[in-house]
């Protein structure tokens, strides 16, 4: 018999039979979780399709992790309907604020398990993939689909295999590991595909790690951000589930993680990525570390081993945010927080902070800010006229404490 | 047949300057079309008339998942999105609220700022002064939840059933 990939055996098994690549298909979901961005339009669909009572209410989690605090009066007016709509529903996952990023907190909470189904009505979504299960992002309209009926039309992807051969070490992350397969690929693509990341320095990365690879699958258009289950995503999850795996010829594309040097996306495109040594120098105004794609205890252990002893540079603001409570908690059990506070850094509360340039570090004209998350379109974190450039912790880290952009190998 | 005149963007239009962020926690939904594209032209929400259609290149509406950008383009009276490419969750959400869009390769060369094109969502014809470009017509299914005017709409007329 031939073989299939991961992302078609587990649409298959939720299906109940084999299915094609391109076909489409209409999938029950495992789990299906949204944020306080995207609830309030979630709510008006259910209305206008007069759905009063959910499918199955043990199968969603909601998050707030977009407005952390509310910003306006509008925002905590929006948050208290879908707080309201957790409560009338009688959805027991439901976290509100402080609690995290909805990437971060379903994972930690084991809501997910390898070869499930899993839909998020946020881009970043395919950030899960990296647990051993399909899952993808999606808007408000198809969430409020899935919570009436419980499925979701979806078109049988391709699945792009990236093999990532060698090892990561020193100063050298995921993020930059991600970065460059986003060089290779571009911002395209991988558009309708799977990705599937697989090889030696994917096995041998942290679970945190894992999900800065799949959390930027989408930034080159593709669906998922595939990594096969082993005992590390079981222990993450503090559960087992069922391991797929490809056994079919798929199209590759070879990185080698060995030879990788930190890297940067200059602003205006995620594609547009350059060795860090190339753009070294270039004045900032701010720096952030956080975000689902590196505000993880791993990104806020890298960025503390280089802050400490050190003082952030007079002219830049660094903001640093933890993903989640957990991280939080553990970071400053271990004395992280103590490490970025003295050296002058403004922690933020939980949540996604001002990666998408509505509060708590948003650029004002001409402003440059080093991040560790995710894009940097035109006007992302604030002013059409201000620019962001995406790196690692590390990255992020050497330049909060010199003021430019600073390759993280000058510290030791 | 869908007939406008024609909105010329290039490729990556991302999410965030279809509609920036700041304006999506508004509890007053009319205010998505006034910023509509003001990431790349500030002036274009009061350019842009019912009917007029918007042409791109590659990867249209990238980035974020969420569906004011689809609706702030719908409710600015757009008739039609073509282009060469579409972003997934982009391409979900016009349909799922009822936005027609053209997957049309070669749209980007074949039509300038202001031409009228037409644009047969059946054939996947699309109509320019250089001739006829052909593209593939959305699969049945997507076709009825698009002619039902939506996923909300499509849903309660199965549920009528």
């Amino acid at each position: 018999m031939l073989g299939s990939t991961a992302v078609e055996k587990i649409i298959a098994n939720a299906v109940g039979r084999r299915v094609r690549v391109g076909e489409f298909v209409e999938v029950p979901v495992d789990f299906s979780y949204f944020h306080d961005g995207t609830g309030p339009l979630i709510i008006d669909a259910l209305k206008r399709m007069g759905v009063e009572k959910i499918k199955d209410p043990d199968r969603v989690g909601i998050v707030f992790d977009h407005s952390v605090p509310p910003y306006s009066d509008q925002a905590a007016t929006l948050q208290a309907k879908v707080r309201k709509f957790a409560r009338d529903q009688g959805i027991p996952k439901f976290h509100d604020l402080g609690e995290g990023i909805c990437h971060q907190v379903v994972p930690e909470m084991g809501y997910v398990s390898p070869g499930m189904v899993v839909i998020g009505a946020d881009s970043h979504s395919c950030t899960l993939g990296c647990f051993g299960l399909f899952s993808t992002g999606v808007g408000a309209t198809d969430l409020a689909y899935i919570l009436a009926t419980g499925r979701i039309w979806l078109k049988v992807p391709e699945t792009l295999g990236i093999d990532c051969k060698g090892r990561l070490s020193g100063k050298v992350s995921s993020k930059d590991l991600i970065l460059e397969i986003v060089r290779m690929v571009g911002t395209d693509g991988a558009t309708y595909k799977a990705l599937e990341f697989s090889g030696a320095a994917v096995r041998h990365m942290s679970q945190s790690s894992r999900m800065t690879v799949s959390n930027m699958a989408v930034e080159m258009g593709a669906k998922t951000g595939f990594i096969e289950a082993d005992l590390k995503t079981f222990e993450f999850l503090g559960r087992e589930g069922k391991t797929f795996r490809t056994d079919t010829k798929v199209e590759r594309i070879r990185v080698d993680a060995g030879s990788l040097e930190p890297k940067v996306a200059c602003p205006g495109s995620v594609a547009n990525v350059k060795p860090v040594y190339e753009v070294e120098g270039t004045h900032i105004d701010q720096a952030f570390l956080g975000s689902c794609t590196n505000g993880r205890y791993e990104d806020l252990f890298e960025a503390a081993k280089i802050v400490r002893g050190r003082k952030v540079h007079r002219d830049t603001r660094f903001i640093v945010i933890p993903a989640s409570k957990s991280t939080y908690l553990k970071a400053q059990k271990d004395g992280l927080m103590d490490i970025f506070l003295k050296a002058g850094a403004i922690i933020g509360v939980t949540g996604c902070g001002p990666c998408l340039g509505v509060h708590m570090g948003v650029l004002g004209d001409n402003e440059v800010c080093i991040s560790t998350s995710n894009r940097n379109f035109i006007g992302r974190m604030g002013s059409v006229k201000s620019s962001v450039y995406l790196a690692s912790a590390q990255t992020v880290a050497a330049s909060a404490v010199e003021g430019r952009i600073t390759d993280p190998r000058r510290f030791s | 047949m869908i007939k406008g005149s024609v909105w010329k963007f290039g490729d990556d239009v991302d999410t965030d300057v279809i509609i920036p962020a700041k304006y999506l926690r508004s509890v007053d939904q009319t205010v998505w079309p006034k910023h509509l594209l003001e990431g790349l032209d500030p002036t274009f929400s009061s350019k842009v008339k019912t009917g007029n259609i918007i042409v791109a290149g590659r990867n249209f509406g990238c980035g974020s998942s969420r569906e004011q950008a689809a609706l702030a383009i719908k409710w600015a009276g757009v008739s039609a999105v073509v282009a060469e490419s579409f972003a997934r969750i982009f391409f979900r959400n016009a349909i799922n609220n009822g936005l027609p869009l053209v997957e049309c390769k070669g749209i980007s060369k074949a039509v300038d700022e202001g031409d009228v094109i037409e644009i047969d969502l059946d054939s996947g014809n699309v109509k320019t002064k250089k001739g006829i470009l052909r593209s593939s017509p959305l699969p049945p299914f997507l076709k009825e939840i698009l002619k039902s005017g939506g996923l909300v709409e499509y849903y309660k007329a199965k549920r009528a059933v």
